[in-house]
């Protein structure tokens, strides 16, 4: 996608002064990963939501400040965890790399 | 039914998916998931238009169940395997269906349609055709379905079951984030309700955890096995999904599921509400 933003999807509509976002990309290689399962654990690692990524890899939740840890499943890779911090005011916007295995 | 029956694995469908009286069923709450790609062979059902009522708050009637399967080619005799995304939560009450209108032979395929992705397996776009029949249902088997009443005579007597999310328990979210729709005027839960999230009887693949683990698990939120049980949630999904585990994997009896859930619940004018992360007093 040629001049698309690395990232997570375009935050506009989203009012970031009610929302506590948290968002990315999922990339394998460097390309975008359409077909990976992204779970959010709360802080205690207990599950509270999961969402399939786009065709152009990018996963969003709306979640609560705090810690919380991005765990990402796809199709021959590496389950990969990721510990975010989110607050609100400005959304947490991660690129989630997976190894190939 | 036992985990042997009520469970195929994903190596099963593949081998099976062909067989003549085999009939794979696709049930999401995405219901565009089944146009990008099913397993082949699979026909679709949408959990809300072809299995809920246009009109009145309820199921489609025994009438309107017998006319949705025989038009899309399902017969009495037919093995009929479900699965779906969102960890097979609108494929297990899809299940709990079937069961209610007295099919004999019904599957969930573990996992579900994430662990078909996770494990790189086949999905095609091709829309199956199958020739139509004439099922024939079952009057409701309502021995697994529970009404409002019979749940508020449940508290403090039955095992009841919250199998929301604890924020969702607690009365601090009244819905899934993604999910703003359908909310009850009131938070909480009903009283002596015990918290056990469906998410605790999954894997991460969305696969069930063994049946010791599960066993286990609920043990230890205290399901007294000489009580009967309800579970519910906030619609009647995913609290299908434990009704699965408890009633078919598990085999407790007396297990029934309450799909009027937190949204008729905690609507209701005059029922105690409990708030806050402790079960409370009947």
């Amino acid at each position: 996608m040629c001049g698309a933003t690395r990232g997570g999807p375009s935050l506009d509509g989203v009012d970031l002064e009610k929302e506590t976002v948290i968002q990315g990309i999922v990339t394998k290689e460097g390309e975008p990963v359409g077909n990976a399962y992204v779970r959010l654990l709360d802080a205690t690692g207990e599950f509270t939501a999961e969402v399939p990524t786009s065709a152009t890899g990018q996963f969003r939740f709306f979640a609560a400040p705090g810690d919380w840890t991005l765990r990402t499943l796809a199709p021959r890779a590496a389950t990969v965890d990721r510990v975010v911090s989110a607050q609100r005011g400005s959304a947490v916007d991660v690129e989630v790399a997976l190894a190939a295995v | 039914m036992s985990r042997d029956t009520a469970l195929v694995t994903a190596d099963w469908v593949e081998e099976h998916l062909s067989d003549a009286g085999v009939v794979l069923v696709e049930v999401d709450e995405d219901t565009t998931a089944y146009d990008k790609g099913h397993i082949a062979g699979a026909i679709k059902l949408d959990w809300k238009n072809d299995l809920q009522d246009p009109v009145r708050r309820d199921f489609v009637n025994k009438a309107q169940f017998e006319a949705l399967l025989s038009e899309r080619g399902v017969s009495n005799d037919d093995t009929v395997v479900l699965y779906g995304g969102n960890n097979n939560w609108f494929a297990a009450y899809a299940y709990w269906y079937f069961k209610l209108y007295g099919h004999t032979d019904v599957k969930l395929l573990d996992g579900g349609r994430k662990k078909w992705e996770l494990d790189s397996r086949e999905l095609v776009e091709e829309i199956p055709t199958r020739a139509t029949t004439s099922y024939t249902a079952s009057e409701q088997d309502t021995s697994i379905r529970a009404f409002r009443d019979e749940v508020v005579e449940a508290i403090g007597v039955q095992n009841l079951i919250d199998v929301r999310s604890p924020d969702e328990f607690a009365g601090r979210l009244l819905a899934p984030a993604h999910l703003p729709q359908e909310q009850a005027q009131r938070g909480g839960h009903i009283p002596t309700a015990g918290n056990v999230p469906w998410s605790k009887a999954a894997n991460d693949d969305g696969t069930f955890r063994s049946n010791e683990e599960l066993e286990a698990l609920y043990a230890e939120a205290g399901l007294d096995r000489s009580k009967d049980t309800i579970a519910y949630c906030r619609i009647g999904e995913r609290s299908s999904h434990t009704w699965f585990v408890l009633a078919e994997l598990l085999e407790v009896s007396n297990v029934k599921n309450y799909d009027g859930s937190w949204t008729e619940y905690g609507s209701l004018i005059g029922v105690p509400v409990a708030l806050g992360d402790e079960p409370g007093e009947a």
